[in-house]
């Protein structure tokens, strides 16, 4: 059996990771204004953001 | 205002860019400089954002608030499953697979129904998809028009129409310009790649100038909105509906991979399996920029035109419009215009080659009419029927945005054809990980999905506008409420899109996996799901070949090849396959199994699976094997795998084992030395005192006059010299009694601090002859220990002789130091001496090893002492072991473990 290499594994990790913090019940927690804007509004462009930029990391990591 | 003649002539301009860009592209590709690369792969998944995004998350935010972000956190999700999409895109390389129909009818045993019954599920789908972007840009035209009083009639009585034209010409154009073996479009990828920077730059552009010219910025459109309890709640996800989020999550990613678009962008388009690692942040970073400023345009639009009946799906146009800001309205018009064309152009060719290939082939090949017409170049037929296809296509999406266009939301009609390709996942996913999945059980899940779909939302969708008595919806089927096409059996609460999702998926997947199990596959079948599910296991076609066994002419297989692909690019791809197999010229090749799967192949990707199937056994007399025979062939590859593997693990360890014993022998070979040495060793310390008892002896002999003095002076040289035979023939013998373990041993409870103080005062004399300072560190009342006093003492002894012997005599300093530690009493002894390498640290426990340079000094013991030491404290269930540095002195520490607590 030829294991997925490890980059792949970390990004299906982060695929794992996004879908509870992506969805509710997690996605009703932020209430009110988080630095002046709708918190909903900051939570899902930041999480979605940051899945990215770790998404980013891992892929063009040199190697494998 | 504009002018309709300028915006029909930028339009125009705009398109003829594209076209340059695509003839660049094509240009590139043909002088073998591929313009495709990682980045320019992760833009053209970009084709995802049609002008649904582009106008339509608009209009879905004014009334959802923050949902239509699923459509676009679903892909993100799904291509961080990297691996889900190598397989596919390995698969399809090897199989030649230019299509999702060919994928799924290639994987359950190059079945024509199952291609053809995707084909329909795609078309049927998707067509309101089509007529979803030409709605748009007419809506878009008429915003733009809107002030225009000089109307060109009569030709934009129906820009519609013109623009489905249009754009079926340029499709028509660069999507079928030739036959390409592998079904690559490189100069389409390029302009949609390019069609991808304009419609984000154009979007950001709006996004700008509504948040920062029309508002103050960010803060300041949400706190004017959050002023109004009719647009606060737009700010928040609605934890009402999380059903429907993550069903849309759900859906728009299996979106992704399985509209024919995306499918044909991600999987065939694909030149290098390496752009995959960027398109898994850049596309999503792409969704990310482009959604950034749909709500503060919803809400600005909302707030701007509270009270005015405007259409949100056209906010982006109206609202530039309403500032004068006629230049950006044009650039969102062409940027609404590039969403669409890109779409249209890349879903038209993938659905063109699906109906070329799946549904006209089928039919053309049993026609008598072909039958007649053995040696016709057939690859003009092919194109013609593709780009026929491509206008039926567009015609087709016009009459469906004539008919029931005006009844839905932009964003509505997307998401039917995103629940009619998702029917595709179960037989897909199942296909790629699952061996047992059948045909049977694909086309059951299929058809049972798709007749769910169709029931409980396109039909629906048709109700609405009026084409049929909306009956089943209010009432249900017959009158029966458990059969209302929105709430089946009694399933409420849901919107229509979830709704049907979980119904059909439901039906798909469940009919899927039952038929599968109570089905057998046929010998291809089994063949297929083995090379699918394995693909990566799967080095070349060395069983592939094993699995074709009959009879084939190769003029005929050559002359299938060029009725097919034309006779220039057959020659072509002939003189390639023979370059492969080490011959120069393909007229030498035997027509055996491996010429066979090439020429399959090679049809494969002009005409689909299924077809070339069919063809290729109309010209070979082929042996059916037996679905025994095809899994022993298969599961003999798994052993010689396995066994070729097992090989691998028997050399890898066989090599351990040589290192091993090679090491061994090497050391052997240094204990025989060693061994040597020490003989020499104990022969000179033997000879030594021999000799000067001899001479003694001798003087003593021959001269008996000697004086009383002189001669007690020699007897006392005799007497000490035979005392260090003695001790020299004591150890010899002591260390072969604690190696063979015959030695004897008291045990008594012992105070380890007396016994080392006791060591110190007999050795006192020697440090004193030296010069050698000694200083202890020892408690009052040692802590007890079990031990052999003697050996004790014997070990204490030789340390502190060690000691003395290798310190410097005036300014030497030997310490000595006993304490307890949790279970065990620690003696050290430390010297200010020369210090040890980390080499000698190790080798000044071996037996025979002499401290010391043994080559200039004489040697200063037997070698033995520091052994016999180790044996005892480690008998006595202790570690004797050495920290030095070399010029930082030597400390030898041993530790005695402490008698259990009494319970």
């Amino acid at each position: 059996m030829k294991r997925a290499s490890l980059s792949r594994q970390r990004l299906a990790a982060l695929g794992l990771l996004g879908i509870p913090l992506l969805t509710y019940p997690l996605l009703g927690l932020p209430e009110g204004n988080w630095l002046g804007l709708p918190a909903g509004y900051v939570y899902l462009f930041a999480v979605w953001g940051g899945l990215i930029a770790l998404a980013a990391g891992v892929a063009e990591r040199k190697g494998k | 205002m504009l002018s309709g003649w300028f915006i029909s002539l930028i339009a125009a301009a705009y398109l003829a860019v594209l076209f340059a860009v695509a003839r660049h592209g094509e240009a590139r590709a043909d002088a073998g400089r591929s313009i495709i690369s990682a980045n320019v792969y992760a833009l053209s998944l970009a084709v995802y954002c049609t002008s649904w995004t582009f106008f339509g998350s608009v209009g879905r935010a004014t009334s959802g608030g923050l949902s239509f972000l699923t459509i676009y956190l679903g892909p993100t999700l799904m291509l961080l499953f990297t691996g889900v999409i190598l397989k596919m895109i390995r698969i399809s390389k090897a199989q030649r697979i230019t299509s999702i129909a060919d994928f799924i009818a290639a994987r359950y045993g190059k079945s024509q129904l199952l291609a053809g019954l995707v084909t329909v599920i795609a078309v049927i789908g998707v067509v309101p998809y089509i007529a979803l972007q030409l709605k748009a840009v007419a809506a878009s035209v008429d915003v733009l028009f809107a002030g225009d009083r000089h109307r060109l009639l009569p030709w934009w009585l129906d820009s519609t129409l013109l623009v489905a034209a249009v754009l079926a010409l340029f499709t028509i154009w660069f999507g079928t310009r030739h036959l390409d073996a592998t079904e690559r479009h490189e100069g389409m990828v390029a302009a949609v790649a390019f069609e991808s920077v304009v419609k984000l730059f154009a979007f950001l552009a709006v996004g700008l100038f509504v948040t920062y010219g029309m508002f103050d910025g960010f803060s300041d459109l949400f706190a004017r909105a959050a002023a109004s309890p009719e647009l606060a709640r737009l700010l928040q996800p609605d934890s009402a509906r999380a059903g429907t989020w993550t069903a849309l999550i759900l859906l728009s990613g299996l979106a992704i991979i399985f509209l024919p678009r995306q499918f044909q962008i991600i999987v065939v388009e694909n030149v290098d399996e390496a752009h995959l690692k960027r398109a898994v942040w850049l596309f999503p970073l792409y969704l990310l920029l482009i959604n950034i400023f749909v709500l503060p345009v919803a809400l600005g639009g909302l707030l701007h035109f509270s009270g005015q009946a405007v259409n949100p799906d056209t906010f982006v146009l109206t609202l530039p419009l309403a500032h004068g800001a006629e230049a950006l309205a044009l650039l969102v018009f062409i940027g609404g215009l590039s969403a669409a064309t890109g779409m249209v152009i890349v879903e038209t060719i993938a659905l063109s080659t699906m109906v070329c290939n799946d549904l006209a082939m089928p039919l053309l090949l049993r026609s008598t009419w072909l039958q007649g017409e053995k040696g016709r170049d057939l690859s003009g037929l092919l194109l013609l029927i593709r780009r026929i296809a491509i206008g039926l296509i567009l015609l087709l999406g016009y009459v469906y945005f004539r008919a029931a266009g005006e009844a839905y939301a932009l964003v509505g009609i997307g998401l039917i054809s995103f629940a009619a390709v998702a029917q595709f996942a179960p037989a897909m996913f199942g296909g790629m990980y699952w061996k047992q999945g059948t045909r049977a059980g694909a086309a059951a899940g299929l058809l049972g999905g798709f007749a769910v779909w169709l029931y409980t939302l396109l039909l629906p969708s048709f109700a609405r506008s009026g084409w049929i008595d909306d009956g089943f919806v209010v009432h249900g089927l017959f009158g029966l409420a458990g059969l209302k096409a929105q709430a089946l059996f009694g399933l409420s609460g849901f919107d229509e899109i979830s709704h049907s999702l979980l119904w059909s998926l439901f039906a798909n997947i469940g009919l899927y996996v039952l038929v599968s199990l109570n089905s057998r596959p046929d010998a291809t079948e089994a063949g297929q799901a083995e090379r699918f599910v394995d693909v990566f296991r799967y080095a070349g076609g060395a069983t592939d070949a094993r699995l074709w066994r009959g009879n084939a002419s190769q003029p005929q297989l050559v002359a299938l090849l060029e009725r097919f692909l034309g006779p220039a690019r057959a020659r072509q791809q002939l003189a390639a396959h023979a370059a492969t197999r080490g011959q120069a010229d393909w007229r030498e090749l035997p027509a055996d199994a491996g010429f066979v799967q090439f020429a399959e192949g090679e049809l494969a990707a002009a005409i689909g699976s299924a077809s070339a199937r069919v063809m290729v056994a109309s010209v070979a007399q082929e042996e059916d094997l037996g679905l025994d025979e095809v899994l022993g062939i298969l599961d003999e590859a798994t052993q010689v795998r396995a066994y070729s593997h097992q090989l691998e693990n028997k050399q890898r360890e066989l090599e351990v084992a040589t290192s091993e014993l090679r090491a061994a022998n090497e050391r052997l070979r240094e204990v025989d030395r060693m061994k040597d040495d020490f003989i020499a060793t104990v022969t000179h310390e033997l000879r030594t005192p021999l000799t000067s008892i001899r001479a003694f002896s001798e003087m003593l002999h021959d001269d008996p006059r000697l004086e009383l003095a002189e001669r007690t002076r020699f007897l006392g040289i005799i007497v000490g010299e035979t005392e260090r035979l003695t001790r020299l023939i004591n150890q010899i013998l002591d260390l072969a009694k604690l190696e063979s373990g015959h030695a004897e041993w008291t045990s008594a409870a012992v105070d380890i601090g007396a016994v080392v103080r006791e060591a110190m005062a007999s050795l006192e004399q020697l440090f004193r002859d030296k010069e050698v300072a000694l200083s202890g560190e020892i408690p009052e009342n040692g802590p007890q220990v079990q031990v052999d006093r003697d050996r004790l003492t014997q070990v204490v002894i030789n340390l502190l002789s060690n000691a003395v012997k290798f310190v410097p005599g005036g300014v030497g300093l030997v310490r000595v130091r006993v304490f307890s530690l949790a279970d065990s009493v620690r003696v050290e002894v430390a010297d200010n001496g020369p210090g040890l390498s980390a080499d000698e640290c190790r080798l000044v426990f071996e037996k025979f090893r002499q401290g010391g340079n043994t080559l200039t000094d004489k040697p200063q013991g037997t070698g033995l002492g520091l052994p016999i030491s180790r044996q005892i404290v480690e008998y006595f269930g202790g570690n004797l072991w050495v920290e030095s540095q070399p010029g930082a002195g030597a400390t030898f520490i041993f530790t005695v473990p402490l008698p259990a607590p009494e319970a």
